[in-house]
């Protein structure tokens, strides 16, 4: 199958969930409803203001969790990060408890953009401990950014419980689409927009990922390949803790999934990656919505379920595959 | 043209490279040998901008290295370091492709497909051109790097410890094609090497280094005597000529 296929098949598949996913829910709203033309102004309100939002905001949230996972296996030259191991996601959820301890009453934007400065942060720490150190094996790296990002998480969990937080940094460590609503997710498109940024400058990331010594010996300011990564990867993360809470495994597994098949080459690569990704989260969303129904199971449960899972299929894979 | 003139690298306290100077200007292949240690990596990296010089300057057809734009200097020197490609998991078409970057920045023209070709076939790597990286032998891998900074087209490469885990059949297919890449398309290679017939075999001049400095430089038949070799290694060594090849054997 070329690659066109498996794109349109992939797109196909998206679509079909898009549709199920607008249908499935304890609010009473049937495809039959629709068919029938009996369509009210409530079903429609509960289309509108809710499903629509709640379906297109997991689409986006896993699409530019995949690419930031994709962008941080790059600059650090490693397969096994993704930003929550390495203390990105944990720094913006530390930058939320800040802003929300200091300026309670701020716009979520404004939210979003301290939790976005705090992950750049916290993520060029971890990109400037691994070249200090100058680890060469491949699983030390994620063992440091576990370290930090416990380090950056207990800080946050401190901070919090002085401050009577911690029902708030509950709900921006655990990703949950059910509270999502019109007006209240629509920052995640600038996170969409940050990682369509991944395709246009895909060439540059890709030999970021052979390393800077070939990068440079290519001509690539590699430093700034590497700062302009570090923003949007912590961009994404920030606003997706800020909007809907941190979804774990997401960029981890799916560029994994990709480049086991399809390789590295960023050009080709980071449509799959944002069309996987976009199936992955969606599809855990609509099962956390099935599972107990009319109850639900919040999405970074499922994910971390069966992004565990698949994790370690994939590992075991890579192991038998490439030595 | 590869000028360096009183380049000095520190570790804290000590220097690493200590006011090297050397001009490369013929085309040729020239190998840098010396025992572990003695700054020949460090002397590289600095010449091809990938570590910084502490003093000293380095000059690529007469641009200063620390001033000139990363772009432009990668039209006229490439450097392959010993660790390369981490996540590399490209195909061999991809990589070389690459190579090209400096020229294209990433969209490949008519005349760079041309490059890209010439350089597959040129390492004989045509049957392998559509192989992910990750799935060759050593070898084949390091060949493939070669065949980037083949692609890119300039007219000094630097090479570092080419020959590292690779055996003896590879190690000399590969100074072969160093040997022809410098005599068909009259490039400035310059090789940093740990065997010294290697050196002996293939380079026109060799320059021997310890402790950071050069400590001879001059034709490769020259410099491999028994006294100059005990001198650098510091290992009582016989030079003997093999069938027209000279040959250094350690001594027992």
């Amino acid at each position: 199958m070329s690659d066109r296929h498996i794109l349109s098949l992939g797109c196909l598949g998206l679509v079909l969930l898009f549709v199920a996913s607008l249908f499935i829910g304890a609010g009473d709203l049937s495809f039959r409803t629709i068919a029938n033309g009996e369509m009210d102004g409530e079903a429609l309100r509960l289309l509108l203001v809710s499903r629509l939002p709640r379906t297109v905001a997991a689409m986006l949230a896993g699409a530019s969790l995949a690419v930031a996972g994709l962008l941080m296996q790059m600059l650090s030259s490693n397969r096994f990060v993704e930003p929550s191991t390495i203390g990105t996601t944990e720094a913006a959820g530390l930058g939320m408890v800040v802003v929300t301890l200091l300026a309670p009453g701020a716009l979520i934007f404004v939210k979003a953009l301290v939790a976005a400065g705090f992950a750049i942060a916290g993520t060029a720490v971890f990109l400037i401990l691994i070249r200090r150190l100058r680890l060469k094996s491949g699983l030390l790296v994620p063992l440091v950014g576990l370290v930090l990002a416990g380090i950056i998480q207990a800080a946050a969990h401190f901070v919090a419980y002085r401050a009577d937080l911690l029902q708030s940094l509950g709900a921006w460590s655990s990703g949950d689409f059910s509270m999502v609503l019109q007006g209240r997710y629509e920052l995640l498109w600038i996170g969409a927009m940050l990682g369509s940024v991944a395709l246009i400058a895909a060439d540059r990331f890709t030999l970021a990922g052979l390393g800077r010594d070939v990068s440079v010996n290519l001509g690539l300011a590699y430093e700034r390949v590497v700062a302009l990564g570090l923003v949007i990867v912590s961009a994404i993360a920030a606003v997706t803790v800020a909007t809907i809470g941190s979804i774990p495994f997401v960029g981890l597994v799916v560029p994994n999934l990709v480049t086991m098949t399809m390789g590295d080459n960023g050009r080709r690569i980071v449509p799959f990656v944002a069309l996987w990704g976009a199936i992955l989260v969606l599809g855990c969303d609509v099962l956390g919505r099935l599972l107990r129904y009319p109850y639900e199971i919040p999405v970074s449960v499922i994910m971390g379920v069966a992004g565990s899972a698949l994790f370690l299929m994939l590992l075991a894979r890579r192991r038998t595959a490439h030595g | 043209m590869i000028e360096a003139s009183a380049l000095t690298k520190l570790y804290g306290d000590s220097r690493v490279v200590d006011r090297v100077s050397l001009t490369l200007d013929q085309p040729g292949v020239t190998a840098i040998i010396g025992p572990n240690g003695a700054g020949k990596s460090t002397l590289l990296s600095m010449i091809a901008r990938l570590l910084p010089i502490d003093k000293g300057r380095a000059f690529i057809d007469g641009l200063d290295v620390t001033r000139t734009k990363g772009s432009e200097l990668a039209r006229r020197i490439a450097v392959l370091k010993q660790e390369n490609g981490l996540l590399a998991r490209l195909t061999v078409r991809d990589l070389i492709g690459f190579g090209r970057f400096p020229h294209s920045r990433g969209r490949l023209t008519a005349a760079d497909r041309a490059k890209v070709d010439e350089a597959i076939s040129f390492l004989d790597l045509t049957p392998l051109s559509d192989r992910f990286l990750d799935e060759l032998s050593g070898g084949q891998r390091q060949r493939a790097f070669v065949a980037m900074v083949l692609a890119q087209d300039t007219p000094a490469i630097l090479l570092d410890e080419p020959l590292n885990n690779l055996d003896i059949r590879h190690a000399v297919a590969m100074m072969r094609l160093v040997r022809k890449a410098a005599d068909d398309l009259g490039k400035i290679i310059v090789v940093v090497l740990h065997d010294i017939n290697f050196a002996s075999c293939y380079a026109d001049r060799i320059i021997a280094m310890q402790e950071g400095r050069i400590v001879v430089d001059g034709p490769a038949a020259a410099v491999v005597t028994e006294e100059t070799v005990e001198a650098v290694f510091g290992l009582p060594v016989m030079v003997r000529e093999i069938e027209g090849q000279r040959t250094c054997l350690f001594r027992r």
